[in-house]
Formats: structure tokens, C-alpha cells, sequence
């Protein structure tokens, strides 16, 4: 068995997430590959090199794999894949772009965010918008797979094993990349924070989630939205958890005027800790909330503040 | 421009899922069924691009047994011009899907195939990047804004960074994300021309597509159960909780 682990990289940088792909991969057992394809990409294949478990980095550093763009990227990873047993991606919205095109080249089924690997062919799956948790055999020869990142620990250091340069310009005809908006931030990502606060629907207007600074400042935290939050232009869009959102396993998880709606929880359900603060007692929110406060959160949260 | 919108007929999305007593997938009986909230802001989309002049025809196709007929009458309501149902009782993965509807573009040769970027039951999220592979088209997946621009696609994109737009060589297929549009309700008037639209039938089976499973379902299980928390009185209790009793700050 071997595992091609596609890593996940922004600005040059390695992103968390990859440790937690890897950790997936090392259960799957055998050697595990990690490919790390972008430009300026040479630290990022330098951090994925120290990482336990990997047996050997793939580094392909080439302008035309700038934005990590599917079309093409797909094509190097069906060109790389040859003699691996599985490929792994993040299930993030990268590897959500990429995977699914590689396994169509390859002519296999993928699976899609698997949050446990029961075997080398056999995995756990949320569905139904984490409603249910499915078990499922891949019945192919080789198996691609994105990778909840959440649901693992990130895997530890070990001393740098080689990194191999690989030529490949392979260039992109079907598609173009016009530019980003990236959203700045000084805070934790929402993916690594330990501790995230979340507002809702109930925040009422962009302004008001700057009651969620203070909060987020004294615990370090991430702030996340819900979807309503999002729609309502309080927000950009990558403060979204939930079912089609980010998600996310924190410490600790605070719901601020989010009444609980199955798409929500989907996200953030499997916090260690969940506080919800909303003034509806009969918000579902609470049936999830390790600590439920029925409360008007404009009066709540300068208080809490103040209290941390 | 023809486009091509396959839709999915899934749980409704405010019916919670529940799981078989037997394990052996998740009870569907007499559960209330409905359009893929992201399909039906594929098909939204593409009505508008035909009111904006830009699309010519609107082709909805869904594919599954007979009761997906009821979707695609909705998507007629909405405005679509024709349905194909592509029918089969068989249960199908995402692979077999994008497959199938690699046939149909091959024979209706659209533009623009617009597709939600996942369906709320398997939450897969595969089957518009897996019809761009197969029929060798570029993808704008998770998309917020679609503009046509002369024989280019551009689409913003929402990605866990923030937004990234592409620009994409038509023939090409999209992906819908939920901030793309708000869609419509079918008035009734238009639930009655519905009626009168066509809706052609094509036997899955003679596509010559191998429908065989890739994937076992071994069984399905409840997700682990939260166990019930408190309500606290202030937020001094609630801070001395989280301090003491869940030690998650310090
Ligand atoms: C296909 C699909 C995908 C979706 N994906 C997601 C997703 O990924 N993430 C997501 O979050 N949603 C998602 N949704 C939307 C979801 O169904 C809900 O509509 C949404 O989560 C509601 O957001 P909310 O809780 O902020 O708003 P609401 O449901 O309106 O709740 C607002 C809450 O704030 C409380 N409140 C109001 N004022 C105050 C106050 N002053 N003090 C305290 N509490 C107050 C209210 O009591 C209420 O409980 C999706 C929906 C669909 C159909």
C-alpha cells in the first residue's frame, strides 16, 4: 500500500490542515507520498518534509500551478498517480475542486470527507448533513478520498526526509485565473482556532459583530457566522460554518444569537464545548449547548467581556 | 447558448434524516421530498440568463426513478423550456451520475451545464467537477457570480479563503453556492403550463454506461449524542463553568 497525499498550501505557506490529512494516511498504512504543487512553493514542501509519517515529498514548483487551478492540477496528480494504493485531499474547498476530477480521469469513485478510516478500504462518512454517520467500502483498486481535516489530529515532527523537484508545466487551456479577494485578517483561522465565536442572525447588522471582537481579543478566538449572517452582508462568506461551510471541532464553541438550524450544527457539532447565548429558550441550539444562556446578547456580551 | 441543468430530488431540508433501525441506511418512507436546495439555484440561474438574453434554451435533466418527474415538472414551472428524465431505479454514485450526463451533453451539446455543488442526502460534492473531467471542460465550482462574457464564463468562486474568480473557455460547467441568487417560487399559472411542457423519458440502461456500485454501504449510524448541558443564571456563573468545570480557559 502508498498513499499520494495532495498537500494544501496558501501564499507559500503549508496550511494545517495537510498534518491532519496525513494522520488520515498513516492509519490507511504504508509509505505516504506528499505532493506539493504550486509556485514559491519550496518552504511549504520543506515544512511537509518534517512532518511524521511522510516517506517522501514531491515538489512541483512551476508558475502554471500558481492558483492551484483543477484543470490542470488534476491532470498532474492522474500523471503522478500511478502505482498508489489511495489519494488523499482535504476536504477543503480546494481539494473539493481538485479530487473529484482527478477520480473521474482515473475512472473511480471517490469518497468524500471521511471523518474515520475503519481499514484500508472501509471509512466513516457524515450524511445527511451529519444527521447520520455512513460506513462505507471502496470497492476500487485505488482509492480517492478528501479528508474531513477536523476530525483528525495533526500529525507530529520527525526529522526532514528528501524532497524530490519534479518538472511538470503542464499548462491550462480551459481555464483562467482573474484574481482574489482575500479576506485579512489578524485573527486565527477558523479551522485551526481553539476556541471560536460565532454570531448569528441576531447580531442584526455588520457594525454589532465588533461586540465579538472584544470577546475573541481576551480568548484568542476566531469569530465564525452563520449562514443567515452571511446572506445579510454582515459578513464575507468564508465566516460561514455549517453543512456547505466550514467546519469546525474547536475547544470551545460560542453561538451568539444562532437559533441551531441542522445546517449549522452540521459544522460545529462536534466542539468539545459548546456555549450557546440566545434569548429564545426554545432556540435547538440549546439542545446541543453544554452551557445554554437565555439572554439578550447586546446586554451579554460587553458583560462577558468585562468577566474574562 | 443551451444550458443544461441536472437536478436532484433529495429529502427536504428541514426534515431531519433518521436512521433505520436496522442500520442499513437512512428511513426515507413517507419522508417529504423536494428539489436540491442548490439545483434549485442552478435552475434560478439559468432563467435568468435566459431572461437576460444571454441563454436561448433551458434543458432540465434529472435522472433517478419516477418520482423525480415531480422535480422536473417544478424546474418547468420555474421556466426550463424541456425535461429529460433519465430513468433507473438502481442507487447510483456520483461517478454514474456525472457518466450519464457526459452521454446527454455529448448528444445536447449545451454551453453551459449548471449543477448544485452538492446535494444535502450523500453531501458528496463531486459530480459537476467529474462531468468537467469527463466531457474535458473547465469548472467554476461554489459559484457566488456567474457573468457571461462573449465565449467566457466568469465565475467568483467561494473558497475558504474568500472569493477567487476564474475566467472560464465556454463550453463549460458551473457549480452553484448558495449566495449565487435567491430562487423564485412557480406561480400557480405557470405551475399549469408546466403540464404542457415536454418531457422525454431515456431508459438509463441505454446510455451503455456501467452502473455497477464501486462503493458498499456497510451500514449507517446515529452520530454520537451530545449529552444534555445546563442553562446558567448570568454570565459570571457561565464564566465560572468554563474556568472550572469544562477547564477550556483560563
Ligand atoms: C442547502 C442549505 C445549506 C445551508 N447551509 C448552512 C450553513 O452552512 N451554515 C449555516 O449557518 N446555515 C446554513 N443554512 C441555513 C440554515 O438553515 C439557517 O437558515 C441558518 O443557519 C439560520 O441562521 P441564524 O441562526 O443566524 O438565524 P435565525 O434562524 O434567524 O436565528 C437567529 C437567532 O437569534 C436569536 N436572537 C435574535 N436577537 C437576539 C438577541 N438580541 N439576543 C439573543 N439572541 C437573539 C433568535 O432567538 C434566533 O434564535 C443552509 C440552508 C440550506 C437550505
Amino acid at each position: 500500500m502508498s498513499v499520494l497525499v495532495i498537500a494544501e498550501h496558501e501564499n507559500g505557506v503549508l496550511k494545517p490542515e495537510t498534518a491532519k490529512v496525513i494522520t488520515a494516511a498513516v492509519k490507511i498504512g504504508g509509505d505516504v507520498d506528499v505532493l506539493v504543487a504550486g509556485s514559491n512553493v519550496a518552504a511549504a514542501a520543506d515544512s511537509v518534509a518534517g512532518i511524521a509519517g511522510v516517506t517522501s515529498v514531491k515538489l512541483v514548483d512551476d508558475a502554471n500551478f500558481e492558483h492551484q487551478l483543477a484543470e490542470n492540477t488534476a491532470d498532474l496528480v492522474v500523471e503522478l498517480a500511478g502505482g498508489y494504493s489511495h489519494i488523499l485531499a482535504s476536504a477543503s474547498t480546494t481539494g473539493k475542486n481538485i479530487l473529484p476530477r482527478v477520480a473521474a480521469l482515473l475512472d473511480k469513485s471517490q469518497i468524500s470527507e471521511i471523518i474515520d478510516v475503519v481499514d484500508a478500504d472501509t471509512f466513516k462518512r457524515p450524511i445527511y448533513a451529519g444527521n447520520a454517520i455512513a460506513t462505507v467500502k471502496s470497492l476500487e483498486s485505488q482509492k480517492v478520498i478528501t479528508v474531513r481535516a477536523s476530525a483528525f489530529d495533526a500529525a507530529g515532527e520527525q526529522g526532514p526526509v528528501s524532497v524530490e523537484s519534479l518538472s511538470n508545466g503542464a499548462a491550462n487551456s480551459l481555464s483562467r485565473f482573474v484574481g482574489v479577494e482575500q479576506t485579512e485578517s489578524e485573527r486565527p483561522e477558523l479551522t485551526a482556532a481553539p476556541v471560536i465565536i460565532s454570531g448569528g442572525r441576531g447580531m442584526q447588522n455588520g457594525d454589532n459583530f465588533a461586540l465579538l471582537n472584544g470577546v475573541a481579543d481576551k480568548l484568542g478566538a476566531a469569530i465564525g457566522a452563520s449562514r443567515a449572517a452571511v446572506d445579510a452582508g454582515f459578513v464575507p462568506n468564508d465566516m460561514q460554518v455549517g453543512q456547505t461551510g466550514k467546519i469546525v471541532a474547536p475547544d470551545l464553541y460560542i453561538a451568539v444569537g444562532i437559533s441551531g438550524a441542522i445546517q449549522h450544527l452540521a459544522g460545529m457539532k462536534d466542539s468539545k464545548v459548546i456555549v450557546a447565548i440566545n434569548k429564545d429558550p426554545e432556540a435547538p441550539i440549546f439542545q446541543v449547548a453544554d452551557y445554554g444562556l437565555v439572554a439578550d446578547l447586546f446586554d451579554v456580551l460587553p458583560e462577558l467581556e468585562q468577566a474574562l | 447558448m443551451k444550458v443544461l441543468v441536472p437536478i436532484k430530488r433529495v429529502i427536504d431540508y428541514n426534515v431531519k434524516a433518521r436512521v433505520k433501525a436496522d442500520n442499513s441506511d437512512v428511513d426515507l418512507t413517507n419522508v417529504k421530498m423536494a428539489m436540491n436546495p442548490f439545483c434549485e439555484i442552478a435552475v434560478e440561474e439559468a432563467i435568468r440568463l435566459k431572461e437576460a438574453g444571454s441563454a436561448t434554451e433551458v434543458i432540465a435533466v434529472s435522472i433517478g426513478d419516477k418520482a423525480c418527474q415531480e422535480q422536473l415538472r417544478t424546474a418547468l414551472a420555474l421556466g426550463a423550456d424541456k425535461a429529460i428524465h433519465i430513468e433507473t431505479d438502481a442507487t447510483l454514485e456520483s461517478l454514474h451520475v456525472a457518466k450519464l450526463l457526459a452521454k446527454l451533453v455529448e448528444q445536447e451539446n449545451p454551453e453551459l451545464v449548471i449543477l448544485g455543488k452538492q446535494s444535502i442526502d450523500a453531501d458528496n460534492n463531486q459530480t459537476g467537477q467529474m462531468l468537467g473531467a469527463l466531457t474535458k471542460r473547465g469548472q467554476g465550482t461554489f459559484a457566488s457570480k456567474l457573468v457571461i462574457e462573449g465565449s467566457n464564463a466568469v465565475v467568483t468562486r467561494e473558497v475558504d479563503g474568500g472569493l477567487q474568480t476564474v475566467s472560464l473557455a465556454l463550453p463549460a460547467i458551473v457549480t452553484t453556492d448558495l449566495r449565487l441568487n435567491e430562487p423564485r417560487y412557480a406561480t400557480l399559472p405557470n405551475i399549469m403550463k408546466a403540464k404542457r411542457k415536454p418531457l422525454d423519458v431515456i431508459a438509463a440502461d441505454s446510455l451503455g454506461v456501467d452502473l455497477t456500485p464501486r462503493v458498499e454501504l456497510v451500514r449507517v449510524d446515529e452520530p454520537a449524542k451530545r449529552e444534555a448541558g445546563v442553562i446558567v443564571e448570568s454570565v459570571e456563573e457561565l464564566v465560572t463553568k468554563l474556568k472550572t468545570e469544562a477547564k477550556v480557559i483560563s
